[in-house]
Formats: structure tokens, C-alpha cells, sequence
């Protein structure tokens, strides 16, 4: 079966404008290249600007490729032009790290998720709301919430608002950049059960970015270890953990905290 | 041993238009030793963040002290007058925050920023300014100590500009650190460099620590005790290896199991639902007497709803605030 994401040789380069002096281009992307099958769960770590935000922006189609291509569902999403882009891109959604900058702090939990109904201009006012209740309920948010200004959620609660927002679209593909790292670690657990509940009853595809190996390792089937600009590993989950082939992946390993009764399978040796 | 800071019954508040006034710490007590790393474990809503404004009198304007003492060098901290707050405040007890970028001045070289903290609170004389800049820098970073120095926090990376942020809070040589989530901006690899530097001033400069998080983790191997809190209630503290190997009370014990646990898990159990630990703590939640944790607790009896738990002593130096462990 074909995979519902193929990454072929990407490049990203930003150009660096200057006056003065020659002008630096930064390249974030040198060639990356993966697949992912639908409703699997690829998990992408590596250290601070390894170029895994710059990859879930070009996926989710927020950036121009500078070059290779992107293949979802069979199409190359990098030859679109924008007027068929923008009806690609609410298949595939990306959910930030901390939603305050893309919720609107003034209008309400309601008001945030009907929104993107309202612009799709499919279904009728009372529809649209019905949806967004059913939306609210089913990522676990209490229909008493709904008029509140989203300034007022917690941190958690503002996750799951942009998780909902994101769903009103029936998304493919969830792209989730660090979106569970600025929670607590109680919370963390609460989203991620959530996500995991998420896909298996919507068959959703899911792209975890993320440093934090331990929640990476529990919710994905492969990984993907970026540094800079490249994959330099990707396996199914189990094994990339017991047998890191690469500095980079030995790397993370060696600095993930782990609580005394929880020590990492290479440790037990 | 004398402790370095006494920290007894502690109750803070917040007045906000809808309700009076919010407890955010209810009777926090605890001390500190020399030389100790004390980690304060707590989630969003537990007053961890309060605690550490709190001993320095910097809460905001709606933030008001409703008892308790802060004893430092034989003086309560909370009744001091603003001289002698200034004098220890940056000087005796330094700050670090989460976020680097906001504490550090954006048009100022960070070697300057130091120097001025040193002027501020020791001798102006120029030459010896600059000798303990210098002796400063170089104690966090081994290389390329002078173009950091001359660096604005912007030409710095993440982790360079929180042991920036580290050259100020320890230029004084003040006997008490208190950070408070000073790793939490970071990725995992700097912030174990993070956490090795503090280890190292530990060592060298004989620095107690109030080292305060959400990530139960980090503190394994490096605090020597911890602390938990939980809507503004001290409810376990004790020895780090104790408290996070075999944790007592039910929240920490429930927190503890929600978080992922690789070594548990095998190919059958990953993508498994983790236990949470049901509800939330936030205020409107939170019980008007009685245990505050009741309502989310798996093991809670009838006695926990009407009454507020003891401090139970489990040991020595194990103390857990939780019926069950009541004879």
C-alpha cells in the first residue's frame, strides 16, 4: 500500500538578505527523505535547530520547498500552485507548542473552533455549532467552557482547543511540533492519551516532533533522529532505542532524564 | 548543622475582582542546609513559582503575604526593611527564571550586564570589577570566555544565555540559588550541561540550590531532597532517592505512574493509555475542606473529605501529609 506521506530529498535554504558583506544563506533542510504509512505515528527528534520545525512547516505546506519533492496521498504537494495548496492544507494540520500565539486570547472557546467552519462555508449556523460541541466533547473539554475567553484555559485545555480546532477540518495528517512540551507532565499524559485515542478512531496519521525521547519512544512505531538539516536515522521505535546506530541518536539517549525505577533498557546491561 | 534558610509556615494570597483573595500557599514549611540542592516538584497551580517570589518579597502588586517567616542569617526576610532586602536580594539569595531572554537586558553585553550586578552590590573600584567579571565568566565558560563576555544575549544560543543568566545570579557569591524552571526552555542535551554546571558551583563555591520543576526526572542524581507541592501544600518531602524511587503520597505516586516509562514498556505496551490521574487542580476544583488532593485521589477515605491531613513521619527525615500513613 502506498504511504500516505513520501519526503524526497527536500531542501530548505532561507536566504540571508545583507548590506553589508556577502549575504549567508542558511540551510535548514540538505535533502531529507522518508515515508509514512497511513495511520502510523512518525516520531522526529534531535537537538535545537536540527531543522524539525522547518520540516513540519514545509509538510504542513506553511513554506516553499526550495527543492525536492512532497508526495501526499500520490500528489506532489510541491508542484501545486497556491490556489490548490489551500485546499490541501486543512488535510493536514499542525498543532504548535504553545497555542496562545495562533488562539486569539479574546474570542471564545466556541467562537475559536467554529471558525474554520465558518470559512469552509459548508454547513448552515446551527450545524456549524452542533459540530463545534461534539468537537469540544470529544477532545474532552466541558461544554460549560465554551463561552469563555481562550486567555482564561489552561495550558492543557488550550492543547486540546487547538487539537479540537485542528479536527473541524478532518484532518490526514496531525503535524505535532513539541505541542505536549509545555504542559506538565500529568497533563502531557492526559494529550497523549488523547492523540493516541484520536487515531485509532479517526485513522489519523501522526508527525510527533519533539526532544523528549521518552514521550517520542511511548507514542510513535518508527523515528526519525535529525541533526542538522539531515535524517541520520530512522528505524521502528524498539529498535533505534536498543541499538542507536548513530552519535547523534546516542546523543539524545544519554540525556534523557529518567527517574531511579525507570532506567532506559541500555542501562539494565 | 544549622540550616541556611528557615522557611516556616508560609501563606501567600492573590486578591483578584472575582474572589477576595486566592490562597496560592497554605502553611508551606521546610529548610534548607549549606551546600544542599533542594528540588521543588510541582505542576502548574501549586504555588512553586510563588514560593520562590515570595522569599524574596518580588510578588506582584495583587500578591500579599498573609503570615509566616523567612529566616535567613538569623533575620525574617518577610519582615526585613527595604535596605536590607536590597543588600540580599542578587547579593545573598539570587534568582534565575525560566526565560533567559527576559531577564537579560537585549541591547546590553552580557559581560557588562554582570558587572553592573557587581557594581550594584559590592566595591566600584573599576579594576576589580572587571578581575571578577572575568573570574566569573571563565568559571561557565571554559572557552571563548571574552567574546561571550562582549556578546549581546541575542549572538548567544539558548544554553549559553542561561549560563549567562547563571554568571549574574552567582557574581556575588550568594550562599542561596533559587531557580525556578531555569532548564525548562531548553533540550535535553544543554540542559543536562545545565544541570552539571550547577552541580560543579555546588562543589566549588559550597552554593545551596532551591531547584524548582514540574519534571520529576530531572531531579533524580542531583537533588539531595524533594519537595512536593500541591495547591500550596507541602505534601511529601524527604530524601530525592526515597521520594522518587518509592514515592508515598497517592499524588506523587499518581504523577510518578502517568509519566511514560520505556523500561516498562515492551513492543505489546507501547501506545498504551498511561494512568492519569483524574481532574485537575485548578481553584474552581479544588475542595473546601478537608485533603485538597481528596476529590483526585484513588485511595482517599472518609476522614480525608473533613479534615486536613497531618504531616506524618515516615523515618527520620521522610515526612508525607496523608492520612493513610496515620496510625
Amino acid at each position: 500500500m502506498e504511504p500516505i506521506l513520501k519526503v524526497e530529498n527536500l531542501v530548505k535554504r532561507y536566504a540571508k538578505r545583507s548590506f553589508v558583506g556577502t549575504p549567508q544563506d542558511f540551510l535548514a533542510l540538505d535533502g531529507v527523505s522518508f515515508t509514512v504509512s497511513a495511520g502510523a505515528t512518525l516520531a522526529i527528534v534531535g537537538e535545537s535547530g536540527s531543522g524539525k520545525s522547518t520540516l513540519a512547516s514545509c509538510i504542513a505546506c506553511l513554506e516553499t520547498l526550495t527543492a525536492g519533492s512532497l508526495w501526499f496521498e500520490g500528489r506532489n504537494l510541491a508542484q501545486f500552485p497556491e490556489s490548490e495548496l489551500r485546499k490541501i492544507r486543512p488535510q493536514i494540520q499542525l498543532i504548535f507548542s504553545d497555542p496562545a500565539n495562533s488562539l486569539s486570547p479574546r474570542w471564545t472557546v466556541l467562537e475559536i473552533v467554529v471558525e474554520p467552519l465558518f470559512l469552509q462555508r459548508k454547513l448552515g449556523r446551527k450545524e456549524r455549532s452542533t459540530r463545534a460541541f461534539s468537537l469540544l466533547e470529544r477532545v474532552g473539554l466541558s461544554a460549560d467552557i465554551a463561552k469563555r475567553p481562550a486567555s482564561e484555559l489552561s495550558g492543557g485545555q488550550r492543547q486540546r482547543l487547538a487539537i479540537a480546532r485542528a479536527l473541524t477540518l478532518d484532518p490526514k495528517i496531525l503535524i505535532l511540533d513539541e505541542a505536549l512540551s509545555a504542559l506538565d507532565c500529568s497533563v502531557q499524559a492526559q494529550i497523549a492519551n488523547l492523540l493516541l485515542e484520536l487515531q485509532s478512531s479517526l485513522g489519523m496519521t501522526l508527525l510527533f516532533i519533539t526532544h523528549d525521547l521518552t514521550m517520542a519512544a511511548h507514542l510513535s512505531d518508527e523515528i526519525a533522529v535529525m541533526s542538522r538539516g539531515r535524517i541520520v536515522e530512522h528505524g521502528p521505535t524498539a529498535k533505534i532505542l536498543r541499538n542507536p546506530g548513530h552519535d547523534a541518536t546516542r546523543q539524545l539517549l544519554a540525556a534523557v532524564p529518567q527517574l531511579p525505577s525507570a532506567p532506559w533498557p541500555a542501562a539494565q546491561q | 548543622m544549622a540550616s541556611v534558610l528557615e522557611i516556616q509556615n508560609l501563606q501567600v494570597s492573590y486578591r483578584s475582582r472575582e474572589v477576595r483573595s486566592r490562597p496560592v500557599l497554605s502553611g508551606v514549611s521546610f529548610d534548607l542546609m549549606p551546600g544542599e540542592i533542594l528540588g521543588v516538584l510541582g505542576e502548574s497551580g501549586s504555588g512553586k513559582s510563588t514560593l520562590a517570589a515570595s522569599v524574596l518579597r518580588l510578588l506582584p502588586a495583587n500578591g500579599q503575604i498573609d503570615g509566616g517567616a523567612a529566616i535567613f542569617e538569623g533575620k525574617d526576610l518577610l519582615q526585613a526593611n527595604s535596605e536590607e532586602l536590597r543588600q540580599v536580594r542578587g547579593g545573598r539569595i539570587a534568582l534565575i527564571f525560566q526565560e533567559p531572554s527576559l531577564a537579560l537586558h537585549p541591547t546590553i553585553r552580557v559581560g557588562e550586564q554582570v558587572r553592573r550586578v557587581l557594581s550594584a552590590h559590592q566595591s566600584s573600584v573599576k579594576n576589580d570589577l572587571n578581575e571578577r567579571t572575568q573570574e566569573v565568566f571563565t568559571q561557565l565558560f571554559s572557552q571563548e570566555t571574552d567574546r561571550i563576555m562582549r556578546s549581546y544575549p541575542h549572538q548567544l544560543s539558548g544554553g549559553q544565555r542561561q549560563r549567562a543568566l547563571i554568571a549574574q545570579a552567582i557574581a556575588c557569591n550568594p550562599t542561596i540559588v533559587i531557580a525556578d524552571e531555569p532548564t525548562a526552555a531548553l533540550d535535553p542535551v544543554t540542559q543536562m550541561e545545565i544541570l552539571g554546571v550547577f552541580r560543579s558551583l555546588r562543589v566549588k563555591l559550597g552554593l545551596a540550590m532551591v531547584f524548582i520543576t514540574h519534571n520529576p526526572a530531572l531531579l533524580s542524581g542531583f537533588a539531595d531532597r524533594v519537595l512536593i507541592l500541591y495547591a500550596g501544600q507541602v505534601v511529601e518531602w524527604g530524601p530525592a532517592e526515597a521520594v522518587l524511587r518509592s514515592p508515598r503520597h497517592p499524588y506523587t505516586k499518581a504523577l510518578f505512574e502517568s509519566l511514560p516509562n520505556i523500561s516498562r514498556e515492551n513492543k505489546k505496551s507501547r501506545k498504551n493509555m498511561l494512568p492519569v490521574i483524574a481532574g485537575n487542580s485548578l481553584p474552581a476544583s479544588l475542595p473546601r475542606r478537608g485533603c485538597s488532593f481528596e476529590p483526585r485521589c484513588t485511595v482517599r477515605m472518609d476522614i480525608c473529605r473533613e479534615y486536613e491531613p497531618p504531616l506524618v513521619k515516615l523515618g527520620e527525615t521522610h515526612i508525607v501529609s496523608c492520612f493513610k500513613y496515620k496510625e
